[in-house]
Parts: C-alpha cells; structure tokens; sequence
C-alpha cells in the first residue's frame, strides 16, 4: 500500500478530483497548507507600504492506495494538476505498515 | 496624588506654553459652533425652529454612526484578527466615558463663558438646562433647543478621542485606554473646543450693534460700544485670532492626529513591527467602516451648520465632491506609483477628503472642495507611505498621516478657499450683518495660527498624559500578552470562534 502525497495549487483540487475519481480512487483527504518552493512568494502593499508574504496557499492531498495503482494514480494528478507554471506542485509517494477501517475492523488492503 | 501632582504640573506647563503661542494680535470675524446666548436688551424674538431641531437631532445620530460603527469596523478590519475585538472594545468605551463626561462637566468646560481658553463651570451637570433653554445658530434670532445641541456636540467629543486609538493599536493596555481617553478629553478636547467654538453668538452681538447704533449721546455710544467689545471679546482664543473651523478639524482631525502620533512614539512600535506581516484581516469590514463614516459625516458636517437652510446642503455637497475627489487622487496616484490601484487606497482616500473637508465644508465651494480633496488625497499617501517609513514611527492605522495631515491640508485650504473669489461663501459680520472684507493673508496667517495651537497644546499636552498613566497603569501589555493578542488577555474572548 502507498499514500500519494500531493501538493496542488488551490483552484486545481476539483479537476484532481475528478480525475482521481476516473482512476477510480474512492476516498482522499484534503488539507490546506501554506509552504513556498521555487514560486516564492508575492508581495501585498497596504497604504504604499509593501509586504513580502513568503508562504503561499496550496492544498494537500493524500491518497491511500494499493501498490499496483500508486504509478496510475500519480499520472493521473499530474496531467490534472498541471498548469506548466511554476508553483504547480510536487508528489511524494510513501509506502503505510499498516491500514484499518474503523467501523468494520477490516484491514490493509480491505480497507483501502 | 503622585497622579493630582502629575496632573496639575502638565496644566502649568500647558499654561506657559500657551502663553508662548499667544504673542499674535486679536482679529474679528466668525466661525462655526455657538453657545447660548446670553439675553440681550431689546432682542429680536427668537424661535425654535421644529425642521431645525428635527435636523439637528437627526445629525447627532449621524454623527453617533459614525463612530459605532463606522469608525470601530473601518479600525477593526485594518488590525490583525487576534487584536479585532480589543479596538472594537476602545471605540465603544470611548463613546461612553465621553457620553457620561459630557454631561457631568464637558459641555460646561467647552461651551461656557470663563476664559478664552476654556469654559467655566457654570453649566456642571447640566445646571439650569431645561426643554425650554434655546442655543444659537448662525442666525439672529434663530435658535435651537439647547438639549439637542448639547448631544450634538456630545457626539463630536466622542469621536475625537476614539479616533486617536487607532494609533496605538494592537499594543495598548486595556486600562491605559481607560484612564487615558477621559484624562485627555477634559485636559484636552473641552478646552480646543471652547477656543475655536465658543462664542456669545449672533443674537447677542446683533442686539450690542444695535444699542451702539440707537446710541445718541456721546456717553452712551461709549458704553453701548464698551458692551459691543465685551459681547465680542467673550468667545474662544482662537475664535478670536479669526481662524475658521467649520466642523472641527483642528477640534477634531489635527487634535485627535497629533495625539495619536504622540501616543504611537511614547508607547513605542509594535512587537514585530516592520519584520512580520501585519496586513488588515478584513478589509471588507474596514470598506464598510469607511463607508459608514462617509455617510455619517453628513451629520458632523452638513449638522455643524446648525440650521436646515442653505449651509447645511452646501457642506452635504462639498462632503460629497471632495471625498470622491480625495478617494481617485489616492488610488489613482497608488496606481501610478505602486502599480496596483486597492480598496484600501480608495477607502483610505475617502477618510482623507473627509477629514480635509471638515473645516471647510461651510465655507468652500464645490468645485473648490473638489480641489482641496485631490490635494488632500495625494498628500496623506505621501505620508502615510513615504514620511511613515522614512521615520519608522508604528502609527498602527494611520491617526496621524490621514487626520492630522488631512485636517491641516484642509484647516489651511478653508483659509484660501473661503475666499469668494474662489466660490467660497466668504466670512460673516455680525456686527453689521453683511459678507466681511477678504484677506488672504489675514486669514491664511489666522488658520496657521489656529494649527499651531492645536499641535502644541495637544501634542505637549497628550504626551504629559501619556506618561501619566504609563507611570501610574502602566501603557504596555507583556510581550506575550502582545503576542496572544489582546483580544484574549484583556477580554477574554476572540472575534472568530471557527
């Protein structure tokens, strides 16, 4: 089992949505996240006065699923997520020891 | 009594330094806000007028919305969302301390005769004032119920203070706010008040011309003149230097501005000024705010002129024309130097052309007006951005670069733009009951004088205070306080439970 880890800009998260929906992934969790990379940030001027803001809004997304998919469903946010701006995101791929679901106590791939 | 000692030094300083500032000749002419008019022999019949009365108590609660909310949400929007409820807290506080005050003693100290620079105590707790006690307006023979000018005026003292929290905020105790704002309304405000607004009013000098005129004999003209003098040397010093206020920008806008950057210095920049961010958390509050304020004003400026005649729509004209004009010069002149053209440009614009107006809205023209709102627009920019970061002074919400630097631009152009030559509607005689003759030079030197005045005593003054309570409650919260924000440790309670 892997976790995919993205991290998208904000108004990308319904097209990864729904493309992750067509890889058939049934779940994910979304997280708003501040963070800077190679964008940097912007600057915001309040009565002449200008501030550099460092960290920028994005969303985070993780996936929980079985190996074998992990490849499709990296593919999948890539092609969605992409803008071929910079500050389009980066993913991590993790392996998870070990999954349940709570209600049913099912575990690892059951529970995915 | 390290406080009563504390506080009687600051009043003898004041004194001398008043003293100072008063080498400079006495001139005649009129400006804005009455008292009551003492009885005259042989007076004109004065009259309530119902439409008068019914503006004037309309204006109050103008002016009354203006400050809650308006002013509290135009301030609120622009802190960090820790600090929100804290200044929310000062301007409601401030309105009713001041209120209370008002009553007790203010009206009295400001709009009493005692001597030029502040009144007596004659009117304490509102000694003598029924439904049937009359004030003046500017015309003989016309007079409002007293009980409504006394709210009118209540809510002007009200204001002033609450504007000058803007400057210290985010870093000012609770208790401070509390000892401070009644301390500087009565050391402070009640006596600007009576210097450029008390006057006997124009029944009274009205009725001592004409006993002059009817005088035959050589004696009488003598002592109807002797009574002529006295009516018109029973008014506020700087009433009689000749400067024109129409609704208070040095009462208001420079007193309350220099305060506040007096307060911003002595109590020192915020914790982590000028390295973290401190962006406003909610400009659409502030754009709210800011308009609330813009149409409140109609109340502080188009009631100043006490009646509902022609005045009173040309001050609601230029409120208009000049706050337009001052919200595009700012946001255009950010536009063209920033790159950017923003909403708290626009709304900062309007509070400028506002404040520049104040003085001037009974006296300019409209197109006028719309001139001294472009100029005021660009030139509080300059200082709110330019001058504020050269210096690095943490005037929190821009107390000083907007209303001390918009009221002089507009304390001065009143000066120029009354002229009728320019469309102003030129200074009152009341003594013969025509347009006076106008100077340039006379009147532009008189509205300096009245300036200069009002830093000096306000910012020599605010500081002395300043220092009083810091030694007594001391200003500061502990920088932790600071950091949690002051919502949570003054109040105990934070403005977004989400």
């Amino acid at each position: 089992m892997k976790i995919v880890m993205a991290i998208i800009k904000p108004f990308k998260l319904d097209e990864v949505r729904d493309a992750l929906t067509a890889a058939g992934v049934h779940g994910l969790t979304v997280t708003e996240v501040k963070g800077y990379g190679r964008q940097k940030g912007h600057t915001e001027i309040y009565r002449g006065t200008e501030y550099a803001v460092n960290f920028l809004p994005k969303i985070k997304i993780e996936v929980a699923v079985p190996s074998d998919q992990a490849d499709k469903v990296v593919e999948a946010i890539t092609a969605a997520a992409k803008t071929g701006q910079i500050g389009d995101g980066k993913i991590f791929v993790y392996d998870i020891d070990h999954a349940v679901r709570i209600r049913t106590g099912e575990t690892d791939a059951a529970a995915l | 009594m390290t406080l009563k000692t504390l506080i009687r030094a600051g009043l003898a300083g004041l004194a001398a330094l008043t003293v100072a500032v008063l080498l400079i000749d006495p001139t005649l002419a009129q400006t804005a806000a009455p008292a009551a008019a003492p009885a005259a022999p042989a007076a004109p019949e004065i009259v309530v007028n119902k439409g008068d009365n019914a503006w004037m108590m309309t204006s109050t609660v103008l002016v009354l919305l203006m400050t809650i909310p308006g002013l509290a949400l135009f301030y609120a929007g622009m802190v960090r969302p820790k600090n929100a409820l804290s200044v929310l807290t000062h301007v409601f506080y401030t309105v009713c301390i001041v209120t209370l005050i008002w009553v007790i003693y203010g009206y009295s100290m400001a709009f009493t005769g005692g001597s030029t620079y502040v009144g007596g105590f004659s009117k304490l707790f509102l000694s003598g004032v029924t439904m049937e006690s009359k004030a003046a307006t500017f015309s003989v023979g016309v007079n409002i119920t007293e009980y409504v000018y006394i709210c009118f005026q209540m809510t002007f003292a009200a204001i002033t203070p609450a504007l000058i929290v803007g400057a210290f905020a985010e870093r000012m105790k609770f208790s401070a706010v509390a000892l401070f704002i009644p301390l500087w309304v009565t050391l402070i405000y009640f006596p600007i008040a009576h210097m450029v607004w008390y006057w006997a009013g124009p029944d009274a000098i009205d009725a001592a011309a004409k006993a002059l005129a009817a005088a035959t004999t050589p004696e009488a003209k003598k002592t109807a003149q002797a009574a002529l003098d006295a009516v018109m040397a029973d008014a506020g010093q700087v009433f009689l230097w000749g400067a024109i206020d129409f609704a208070g920008g040095t009462v208001v806008h420079i007193n309350a501005g220099i305060a506040g950057l007096v307060g911003a210095l002595v109590v020192g920049k915020r914790t982590g000024f000028g390295k973290e961010l401190m962006s406003p958390h909610s400009l659409v509050m502030s754009m709210i705010g800011a308009s609330l304020l813009w149409v409140g004003w109609f109340g502080f400026n188009a009631g100043s002129n006490l009646e509902a005649i022609g005045g009173a729509p040309l001050a609601m004209i230029n409120s208009f024309v000049a706050t337009a004009a001052a919200a595009l010069s700012w946001m255009f002149a950010e536009w063209l130097v920033k790159g950017k053209p923003s909403l708290l440009g626009v709304i900062s614009g309007c509070v400028a052309g506002l404040v520049a107006v104040t003085p001037a809205s009974g006296y300019a023209g409209p197109m006028g007006a719309i001139v001294l709102g472009l100029i005021a627009g660009v030139v509080c920019l300059f200082f709110v951005s330019t001058i504020k970061n050269m210096f690095g002074y943490d005037d929190a919400l821009d107390v000083f670069g907007v209303h001390c630097i918009g009221g002089i631009v507009g304390a001065i152009g009143t000066g120029i733009l009354v002229a009728p030559m320019l469309g102003g509607t030129g200074i009152m005689d009341y003594t013969t009951g025509k347009v006076a003759d106008y100077d340039f030079a006379t009147q532009v030197w008189a509205q300096c004088k009245a300036v200069l005045m009002t830093l000096v005593w306000s910012g020599v003054g605010s500081f002395i205070l300043f220092k009083v309570v810091d030694y007594t409650v001391g200003l500061r919260p502990s920088v932790e306080k600071e950091r949690e924000g002051l919502d949570l440790t003054d109040h105990g309670e934070r403005a977004y439970n989400m």
